[in-house]
């Protein structure tokens, strides 16, 4: 008899499981590319030396990274107690909304606070947008993964009824563009020469805080509780409806910044496109980290890199950039199913059951 | 009844029917136990297959064909995944939805703004003659009535038959079902696959019979939306018909509303189906739970003889 067994894994193992199923997904991938009559080896060429080939190349990688450790993030905390929110480009879309109202049309713009308040704005706003869903069901009971889903569709369209409408810029010809952000409502960059701006280093700070949430604070105990067992943390009596208020707040709040990040440091403007899908690209970022919060970073620099080896097939090869969604479909295929079979062992022979009685969650 | 309520009522069947294919297959999924979240990454795939192969055939039904045969192609990645290999059921239908998003736009490109002739209305003979149901049921496309059959196919199938005992049997509790000689994982691919196909030919519904066009993430949300509809129809064939056909209104009363020029904003407008399906789940939610109508017990959880 043939059996699966269910092994501890370790972390080099699932490093070595994540490289074999990048590998394997850039060969699915490959195939597909080679059908529609793209040379697949020109094109990984340049996916893989746009992004890391260069300093230059690095700086933008970066840049595409900044919003994708919010974005993970912002999936990665409510995944924690067992919650998926997949609204985070929606949450984004509104942070860009927010801060491009407090840059464009209030004073704040122009003055030497335009940049902490725009910030703050797109916090709330994402905070307010993820609190609908959560809401919802903290006290309702209704399923967080479709609504947060289906209000990312209401964001995308918000943001068109404003650039095409109220917001759009008289100057722009009729393009659906909203105003140039003010000087003042930029974000500083870090890097002199590059595009690295100040988001990058608020990213980090926040994997910092969400580390020290989660090991250091009562609250991140009372999240991991409910994480690992939602009965036993009824029982213990936290209250459940508060940490899913909470932590849907912080989630919005996250992926709100990254959506002001992108309006005051890269566009300058609210405008279609904004995201390339930074939010659903969280959902991958918070999964290949596996959770942790330290790991987002590399994870969201490795898909950066994708986003910008993207761009720049589009230039070359007149790629569409939906080739990065495919790829990362086929990463996330992949890697789900190798984490599975890295869990396991293969066992020929009579079945240990000491070793199988092992809960499998 | 005014020829424009008719118009509004026909452009709702027909604006629900993408909806109601997907989510009748979603109900076979989830009552064998297997959420697949992947079903707006099918429907783009099955639309754009279905698009393709029709424009390059002149045949719909063939075009019908692919679209569910990919789908069903593409749902087994989601089996393999979450069946075989007892991977997390979300992710991994968000992996397909991803996938199945990239891959038919990828694909998809030089297929914008190509022609194609797909299905077109066929009036059923006798029956279109009669009032209020007439306009509305019996002047539509050939995949509109067979949306009707499917629905009554399914309910049999689900509620009459002993194979819909035991998809139900193993929904609820897979060791029982195995235990009486019930091969769960066959039942659940069987169920994902069927899934798979329903998706596929919602999408080319899209593509060749509400539209004939291809147009990248044509599906706006749908897959998603008859996610949340399952749950509306309390995972009952017969119910979807009503939470399609109430979506459907919704899009057609907004469409309406749009073409006759009330000044509402555009952007506005498109939203509607969005908040009135959020609107829908919370209620849904909350009747489901009032009379103990959950979800089918096993759904989302992966079996295994070893736990």
């Amino acid at each position: 008899m043939i059996h699966l067994e269910r092994r501890r894994s370790s972390g080099a193992a699932s490093a070595v499981a994540l490289a074999v199923s990048i590998g394997a997904a850039l060969a699915a991938g490959g195939l597909v590319l080679a059908a529609s009559g793209v040379n697949p080896f020109a094109a990984y060429a340049e996916l893989v030396s746009d992004p890391f080939g260069s300093a230059f190349g690095w700086s933008e990688t970066i840049v595409k990274a900044t919003p994708l450790i919010f974005t993970g993030l912002a999936v990665l905390l409510p995944a924690r107690m067992r919650l998926w929110n997949i609204g985070a480009e929606g949450q984004l879309q509104c942070g860009a909304i927010a801060a491009t109202w407090i840059a464009v049309f209030t004073p704040i713009g122009h003055s030497s606070l335009a940049v902490p308040v725009l910030l703050l704005a797109g916090m709330a706003a994402g905070a307010a947008w993820c609190l609908v869903p959560g809401m919802l069901r903290a006290w309702l009971a209704v399923n967080e993964t479709i609504t947060t889903l289906l209000l990312n569709y209401v964001a995308l369209l918000l943001v068109d009824f404003l650039i095409y409408g109220p917001w759009q810029d008289p100057q722009s010809r009729g393009f659906p563009l909203s105003p140039i952000l003010p000087p003042a409502a930029k974000l500083p960059v870090l890097i002199a020469g590059t595009r690295v701006h100040l988001g990058f280093a608020l990213a980090l700070l926040a994997v910092g805080a969400v580390v020290f949430v989660l090991k250091r604070t009562r609250w991140g105990l009372e999240i991991r509780i409910i994480g690992d067992n939602p009965d036993a943390a009824r029982y213990a009596g936290i209250d459940l409806a508060r940490n899913i208020l909470l932590v849907m707040a912080a989630a919005g709040a996250l992926a709100g910044l990254a959506g002001a990040g992108e309006v005051s440091a890269v566009s300058g403007r609210l405008q279609q496109g904004l995201s390339p899908g930074y939010g659903y690209t969280g959902i991958i970022v918070a999964w290949l980290a596996r959770l942790n919060p330290a790991a987002t970073v590399l994870v969201a620099i490795l898909l950066g890199g994708l986003f910008l080896g993207g761009d720049g097939l589009q230039i070359s090869l007149n790629l569409p950039i939906a080739v990065v969604y495919m790829l990362q479909g086929l990463i996330f295929f992949f890697v789900l199913g190798s984490e599975q079979l890295a869990g396991y062992r293969l066992r020929i022979g009579r079945r240990d059951h000491a070793a199988s009685a092992s809960h499998i969650t | 009844m005014s020829p424009l309520i008719a118009a509004v009522l026909a452009a709702a069947v027909r604006s629900g029917t993408p909806v109601l294919f997907a989510t009748l297959g979603e109900i076979f999924a989830e009552r064998s136990g297997v959420l697949n979240l992947g079903v707006e990454g099918m429907m783009l795939v099955g639309a754009f297959a279905g698009f393709v192969t029709t424009a390059r055939t002149g045949n719909p039904w063939l075009g019908l064909i692919a679209a569910g045969a990919t789908g069903a192609a593409l749902s087994l990645i989601h089996a393999v995944l979450s069946i075989t290999l007892r991977a997390n059921q979300v992710a991994s239908g968000l992996a397909l939805t991803i996938f199945g998003t990239g891959l038919s736009a990828s694909l998809g490109r030089s297929f914008v703004g190509v022609p194609a002739t797909g299905f077109r209305p066929m009036p059923i003979p006798g029956l279109e003659a009669l009032p209020l149901v007439g306009p509305v049921l019996f002047r539509q496309d050939a995949l509109v009535y067979l949306s009707y059959l499917l629905v009554l196919a399914a309910w049999y199938a689900l509620y009459r038959t002993r194979w819909g005992l035991n998809i139900r049997a193993v929904g609820e509790r897979p060791e029982a079902a195995d235990a009486m000689g019930v091969d769960v994982a066959r039942v659940r691919y069987g169920c994902v696959a069927i899934g798979g196909a329903l998706a596929g030919a919602g999408g080319a519904y899209l593509s060749t019979a509400y539209t004939s066009m291809w147009i990248e993430n044509m599906t706006a949300g749908r897959g998603w939306i008859a996610v949340a509809l399952v749950i509306f129809a309390t995972w009952d064939p017969l119910r979807a018909v009503v939470g399609a056909y109430l979506f459907g209104g919704v899009n057609a009363l907004q469409l309406h509303l749009q073409a006759s020029g009330t000044g509402l904003p555009v952007y506005l407008l498109l939203m509607a189906p969005y908040v009135f399906t959020i609107v829908v789940l919370v209620f849904a939610t909350r009747e489901t739970a009032r009379r103990r109508l959950g979800a089918p017990a096993a759904l989302s959880v992966s079996y295994s003889r070893d736990q």
